[in-house]
């Protein structure tokens, strides 16, 4: 035993002698915070591809991500602090906090800016309600939220306000109107009136075999009608053709500006969609589907969780095999392999091909990706036989198309029309005609990403394949019509600022492409051939459809609207 | 392994050529075998990146297809038409090129004007933009080692795989999205606020200068070196092969080299820490202590003022003072009146000489190292057992594991490397098992985490056993075939039920279940341990414990098994080789048999001493009964790293003659009566022994300072002074001669090192080196591996009314052992510059103390002053303290008790207590 040990040595160490830290490195679990987030989530299992719903989590109930709600969730999840923060700063609808900010307002209100909304006048209601309430209330603009056919639209929380004015909006924030209201639709009892299940019943029961329902799938002609338009009996066969386990996943992530199909099948059907869910889960004998529905359709989502909820007390589907997940705002996770990983709680980045998704997808498994029109007609194909799904078309064109139809119409909306149906036609016969003291000057035929068409081609026949040679695209068939009060150029901007917006920044070409190729739209003059060589690497460079297809707009305005630009 | 599973080659056409990949091969790698410079910016060739394909640099047309393709990431399948030239293709990277100029500082102003990004752009003649910039971030030079300047990011995010999937520290990230995206650290902290380790992996990776080391960063651009030197790193036992760079003959920064033990990777010591030589403390010229000064250990010499107590000699003096000083005591009081330490920092050529001068000069056994404080225990289990005291499969080996178990260990602070290979097997589907009693870097990663109650081992491992037995999960085949003395064991650890056992170490019996059904039912599983096993009174025990793990579950000699203590030092296996221990000459051959010591009477052609000699903490307590009156140190520093070092100094103060050889006036120096300077690794020519029995070479980068001199010179100059005639020419013909008495080397020339740089051993007879050792059975008499059954023994000095807590010890990821080298280093002074006591918050909160404040730790022995800082990874009732750090020394504190075997200390476990500093601490 030392003598002495109450006298403590005065050594000194050799280095400079600067403070050493109270903690060890970086941000430290704050034990309040822990307990907070601890609580929120519950039970909920502490998985990775949960992440952005444990995120939801905390933004409903803080309506933020408070740093140090991050620091826990982390340590909840065992996941890297870098992990958490790159995955919820991925998403716009996180609100992730810097350490000294505040909380936002009480009441977020997003006004659409893309291009439906835009040539409804959104710009001016931005400014006017960000004038009037920008102190109170935080004004945000937002990206398409799939109501173009009644423009202008203003979210106030998760409450659409259609055909959106001042008043109207003024009347939500003051009445605390924050959440959606649910449309009328069909539900679980009506659908099984009017025949429903009774298909994925032959199905299960064995009247129908798989190869019977994927020789209809592919004599029907039905295809991917999120905008690939890949054959859908192909693939259910190309995907049951790799060892299983195998996965599903539901592209409900409609996000391409101009299109508001899925919702309407969604939010008026959705029993027919998710027979058609069931039947594809049975024909790839998917051990689980995911269903990856955009955050900006709040009443989609309470509908899908009750009509799931009713499934799952029939002998229908097995319990906790059908997932609803929830994006969070992020076009980019429409493209089917970032919506693979924003289900597996990451940030959304394409993935590169080969592998494609239906040999190397969710989880690294096979997977049969569909879209929600695909999966609704599929009901119908099977019950009504192969013929009558194909019997329909025009000019030369087979099957049903769904066209998301808005800007200067009489009757814009969804519009069920035969596939190869010309713009004339569709206006004519399914729009009322253009609006009043509207001439038609040309039309986007498929969203953002489908390139711009002057009036001349009025006659072309609307389907896959068809519009290519024009340097444009018919993909997920959204008909935004513009007239000659609208000007091509700024239509162009507006695409092409909604992509720089939604770019995931992956891709030299594509992150670095669109932000410069805005700031050169931006200038008065246009440096056509800069901006032709630059679109040129985007096409061929970017990882992924998004960059790709980018330039589309700016292309069309060179080749089909040469006068609009400087 | 080919993404695709496919294992086939394909034959496809390369511009024209007809041309065959292996399986997984992508476009650009069979390009560039052909001889085809592909671009590339994100991609790096480098081991363990993963291509990434996000840059667009590398873009090739494919015939058929719509878009071009990106040569790095995709893989050619049969019958593909490349062309890597077309117009389309290379004005795609062009573009590609340009557009990332735009944003970048102008060329004449790059941080890295050579860095891959402006080496290429200038290939492809692009020096300028037409396109708009971005805003200009700022910079952050938040982090005393690396400088990060975003604006010359071009998100390629090879840091983030760098810190991601090869450290796998998981710090930096890629937050928001599209031209808003952005390399983070953590939450888009400021680097140095951040949880940034510093491994420097992401410094290496950076193509454009983003992220440089700070020694090289400068307004002007990039430092340059001129010239450089491949060696090795001299702390840990990893063993990481490393290039200097040096300008004027000063190391400018350290880049990876890609050795058998690291590819490319190092950690916050081996590529930040280099500067110590530099320091202007540095001994340079040979010291001899002032005339009538008296030694007090208690008073603490300033390391910057060696004048003040000694001054100087020259050579002859200096070597002539000390060598008298040993020879004196060598003819009045026999041999065994002196004792001499080596060092495991030293190289083998060093530790051999060492040992063989203290054998052959002094005629004693008594010399030793550090090994005693680290692994003396699990040798003694491993030589006891299997007669072999090293690894049996190299660190990495655990990529082929199913179940790794780390157990006693803190990798990710004392072997960061070896960690990255854990944490690589993990993320590719191992199971990572963690035993400690503290949290710690690899618990996230750990499918289980056992934090269990501290000195409980046996308990806990007598425990798994039974498990193992009782569900009948053993591997009788391996017992029956290798094994012996199993009934033994068996019939002992019945005894131990983990339903009774989980009281004591404080894990659920269920738990202790599992682990130990995944252990034994995987097909390959292997342990790692470290000090948190050995240095315990029953540190052997412990160590006896895993060796019957792997036994009976036949989990050893084969790939992706076995036994694996990690090394400390980064020569402590290759010390211990070569005989630097006091009962065994080199090759663990034991110093009292008499075979043993006929060969070595003969082949040093002297009288030797028959009898095994005293180890480290003996020495200590034989000076104090005045039996040892003399002793040589050479690179270590007792003062500092021996338990109840109070007592150890006062030792050292005591004797008649000390003299100590090192680079710095520690506080063993201070207590000298000769000092000389020594070299410092980057100074010499070597051979290093890591942890996975890997023989490796670090080489001569720098002339020695002032008077300094090789170490080797000096050992051979006190030598001939005590009638030695020794004349070697180099550390080669030393290396030629141990290797004559050391059957393991056989196969191992200084030659084949310096062509290699590193090789294994033991070599076969076919000059394949077998990294798996116990393929067949064991060194042994019989072949057999024997069970040695362990009862569950009580620390030493186990927490009571007066000391409440448990005080344990260790390293802090940024220093080095007693921290005479690191705390020199300016990068880690700075991240770790002032002593810390670790304790939970909770602890803390409990006892009315703050983090941040100064608290007084206390046991027995000691009593030191401290800041207290919050740990969440320290249990409750648990202090541990770092014992780098000599204002507020760990070990003045620390029980002096001893493993029975091993001779090792009880570092991890005494008694202590604490309560608010009673003055402030020391400024």
């Amino acid at each position: 035993m030392a003598d002495g040990n109450t006298d403590i040595l005065k050594f000194r160490g050799p280095g400079r002698g600067g403070k050493g830290a109270s903690a060890p490195k970086g941000r430290q679990v704050d034990p309040d915070a822990a307990v907070e987030i601890a609580a929120l989530l519950g039970d909920m299992p502490r998985r990775r591809d949960l992440l952005i719903e444990a995120l939801h989590l905390i933004q409903d109930a803080y309506r933020c991500l408070a740093r140090a709600h991050l620091v826990a969730l982390a340590a909840e999840f065992r996941l890297a602090m870098a992990e958490v923060y790159e995955t919820a700063t991925f998403y716009h609808h996180f609100d992730v906090l810097g350490d000294d900010d505040a909380p936002p307002p009480e009441i977020t209100l997003r006004v659409c800016d893309s291009i439906g909304c835009e040539l409804a006048g959104a710009k001016d209601l931005f400014k006017d309600l960000n004038d009037r309430y920008g102190d109170t209330v935080r004004v945000l603009t937002a990206p398409c939220m799939g109501a173009c056919d009644r423009a202008p639209a203003v979210a106030v929380g998760q409450n659409q306000i259609l055909n959106a004015d001042a008043d109207r909006v003024a009347d939500a924030i003051t009445n605390r109107k924050t959440s959606p209201s649910l449309p009328g639709h069909i539900d679980y009892d009506t659908y099984l009136l009017e025949g429903g299940y009774k298909t994925l019943r032959d199905c299960l029961s064995g009247r129908l075999t798989v190869e019977t329902v994927v020789s209809h799938l592919e004599q029907a002609e039905l295809r991917g009608l999120g905008g690939a338009g890949f054959p859908t009996g192909r693939k259910w066969k190309i995907v049951s053709g790799f060892p299983g386990p195998r996965l599903m996943a539901v592209n409900a992530d409609e996000g391409e500006p101009g299109t508001f199909k899925d919702r309407y099948f969604l939010e008026t059907d959705p029993h027919r969609f998710l027979e058609g869910v069931l039947i594809g889960m049975w024909a790839v004998e998917a051990e689980e589907c995911f269903i990856y529905l955009r955050d900006e359709y709040p009443a989609a989502r309470q509908i899908l969780l009750a009509a799931i909820a009713k499934l799952e007390k029939t002998d229908l589907l097995k319990p906790g095999t059908l997932h609803l997940r929830r994006g969070a705002g992020a076009y980019i996770c429409g493209e089917e392999s970032a919506m693979l990983e924003s289900i597996e709680g990451k940030r959304g980045l394409p993935r590169h091909r080969p592998p494609f998704a239906a040999e190397v997808g969710l989880f690294g498994r096979p997977t049969l990706i569909n879209n929600v029109e695909t999966l609704f007609w599929v009901r119908d194909v099977l019950e009504k036989g192969p013929d009558w799904f194909a019997s329909h078309g025009r000019n030369g064109r087979k099957g049903i198309r769904t066209f998301s139809v808005s800007g200067r119409v009489k009757e814009p909306g969804v519009k069920i029309a035969e596939a190869g149906i010309t713009l004339r036609e569709l206006i004519d016969e399914y729009c009322g005609g253009m609006a009043d003291g509207h001439t038609l000057k040309g039309y986007l035929p498929g969203g953002a990403s489908g390139g711009i068409l002057p009036a001349s081609k009025d006659n072309l026949p609307l389907d896959f394949g068809t519009l290519e040679e024009h340097g444009c695209l018919i993909g997920s068939a959204a008909v935004v019509v513009l007239s000659e009060q609208d000007s091509a150029a700024d239509a162009a901007l507006n695409l092409m600022k909604f992509f720089e917006d939604e770019s995931c920044g992956q891709c030299t070409p594509c992150r670095a492409g669109c932000e410069k190729a805005v700031k050169m739209m931006s200038a008065p003059d246009w440096d056509r051939p800069l901006l032709e060589e630059l679109s040129r690497t985007m096409t061929d460079a970017s990882i992924c459809g998004l960059g790709q297809a980018a330039p589309n707009g700016l292309l069309s305005v060179f080749r089909h609207f040469p006068q609009d630009v400087k | 392994m080919p993404l695709d599973g496919s294992n086939t080659e394909v034959t496809f056409t390369l511009d024209g050529h007809d041309v065959t990949a292996q399986p997984g091969e992508s476009i650009w790698q069979v390009a560039q075998r052909q001889g085809t410079d592909i671009p590339h910016l994100c991609y790096a060739p480098e081991p363990g990146y993963a291509a990434d394909g996000n840059c667009r640099a590398c873009m090739v047309e494919i015939e058929g297809e719509r878009t071009l393709a990106a040569s790095c990431i995709r893989r050619p399948t049969e019958g593909m038409v490349v062309n890597t030239a077309t117009e389309r293709a290379e004005s795609s990277r062009r573009m590609v090129f340009e557009l990332l100029a735009a944003d970048q500082p102008p060329r004449d102003h790059a941080h890295d004007a050579g860095s891959k990004f402006w080496q290429w752009a200038d290939r492809l003649g692009i020096d300028d933009s037409r396109f708009p910039a971005r805003l200009t971030p700022e910079p952050d030079l938040s982090h005393p080692a690396m400088a990060v300047n975003l604006d010359a990011c071009i998100n390629c995010t090879l840091c983030v795989r760098a810190c991601r999937d090869v450290q796998v520290n998981d710090v930096i990230g890629m937050a928001h999205r599209g031209a808003d995206a952005k390399i983070v650290f953590d939450f888009d902290d400021p680097m140095g606020d951040s949880t940034c380790v510093a491994c420097g992996e992401c410094v290496q990776a950076c193509p454009t200068g983003a992220l440089l080391p700070s020694t090289v960063a400068a307004p002007e651009g990039r430092i340059q070196p001129d010239r450089q030197v491949d060696s090795l790193c001299p702390y840990c036992g990893v063993g990481c092969q490393l290039t200097y760079n040096i300008k004027d003959d000063k190391l400018l920064f350290v880049d990876g080299r890609d050795g058998p033990s690291n590819h490319n990777r190092l950690c916050v010591k081996g590529r930040f820490g280099f500067d110590y030589i530099h320091h202007p403390d540095r001994l340079t010229k040979p010291l001899v202590r002032k005339e009538g000064l008296a030694k007090d250990p208690t008073v603490q010499l300033d390391p910057a003022r060696p004048l003040d107590y000694f001054r100087e000699a020259t050579w002859d003096e200096a070597l002539d003072l000390a060598a008298a000083g040993l020879k004196k005591v060598i003819d009045e009081r026999g041999g065994n009146a002196l004792a001499g330490f080596g060092s495991a920092k030293g190289s083998n050529e060093e530790a051999y000489l060492f040992q063989k001068l203290v054998r052959t000069g002094f005629h004693t056994n008594n010399v030793d190292h550090c090994t005693r404080l680290c692994h003396a225990s699990s040798v003694a289990a491993l030589m006891e057992t299997v007669n072999s005291g090293a690894v049996s499969a190299p660190f990495y080996d655990c990529e082929k594991s199913d179940v790794i178990v780390v157990i006693g260990a803190n990798p990710t602070v004392n072997h960061p490397v070896a960690a990255t290979f854990f944490k690589n097997a993990v993320k590719n589907g191992a199971t990572l098992i963690v035993m400690d009693p503290r949290g710690q870097a690899l618990s996230r990663h750990a499918t289980h985490m056992l934090q269990f109650k501290g000195g409980s081992d046996v308990a806990l491992l007598n425990a798994m056993m039974h498990v193992i037995i009782e569900e009948g999960l053993a591997n009788e085949n391996y017992i029956e075939g290798y094994t012996e003395g199993f009934d033994d064991l068996k019939k002992h650890v019945k005894d131990f039920p983990p339903e009774k056992m989980a009281g004591i170490c404080g894990i659920d019996a269920e738990t202790i279940r599992i682990v130990a059904r995944k252990y034994a039912t995987a097909q390959n599983s292997i342990i790692f341990w470290g000090m948190g096993i050995s240095q315990h009174v029953h540190g052997t025990d412990n160590s006896r414990c895993l060796i019957s793990l792997a036994l009976m579950t036949g989990h050893v000699g084969r790939p992706g098994t076995g036994l694996h203590p990690l090394r400390g030092q980064n020569n402590v296996q290759g010390a211990s080789d070569v005989g630097l221990i006091p009962m065994f000459y080199p090759d663990y051959l034991a110093v009292g048999s008499e075979d043993v010591h006929a060969k070595f009477e003969d082949f040093w052609n002297t009288e030797l001493d028959p009898a095994p000699g005293l180890t480290v903490v003996e020495i200590m307590g034989a000076i104090h009964a005045g039996e040892i009156r003399a002793m040589y140190i050479m690179g270590e520093n007792p003062a500092m790293s021996d338990p109840d070092a109070g007592h150890a100094r006062k030792a050292l103060a005591s004797l008649d003659h000390l003299v100590v050889q090192d680079l710095f006036l520690t506080e063993t120096a201070a207590l000298a009566d000769v000092i000389l300077p020594a070299s410092a690794f980057p100074e010499k020519d070597g051979t290093f022994t890591n942890t996975n029995r890997q023989v490796q070479l670090g080489r001569k980068a720098l002339p020695l300072p002032g008077d300094a001199k090789q170490d080797l010179w000096i050992i051979q100059e006190i030598a001939r002074r005590i009638g030695l005639d020794w004349n070697y020419g180099g550390p080669d013909e030393v290396f030629a001669e141990l290797a004559q008495c050391m059957p393991s080397k056989d196969g191992i020339t200084w030659e084949r090192l310096v062509n290699e740089s590193s090789v294994t051993y033991p070599v076969g007879k076919d000059g394949v080196s077998q990294e798996i050792i116990f393929r067949e059975g064991f060194p042994t008499g019989n072949g057999r591996g024997r069970f040695v059954p362990a009862d569950v023994l009580p620390p030493d000095e186990v927490p009571d009314d007066d000391y409440p807590l448990i005080l344990t010890t260790g390293r802090v990821l940024e220093h080095w052992h007693t921290g005479s080298m690191t705390r020199r280093a300016e990068v880690l002074d700075r991240i770790e510059p002032e002593a810390t006591a670790n304790l939970s918050p909770r602890e803390l909160g409990k006892r009315g103390l703050k983090p941040g404040e100064p608290i007084r730790v206390e046991t027995r022995r000691g009593a030191i002053e401290l800041k207290a800082r919050a740990d969440r990874d320290v249990p409750e009732g648990m202090v541990f303290i770092p014992f780098c750090y000599v204002e507020a020394a760990a070990n003045l504190l620390t029980n002096p008790a001893l493993d029975p075997f091993g001779k090792i200390p009880e570092f991890k476990f005494c008694a202590a207590r604490i309560s608010a500093a009673e003055t402030v601490a020391a400024e």
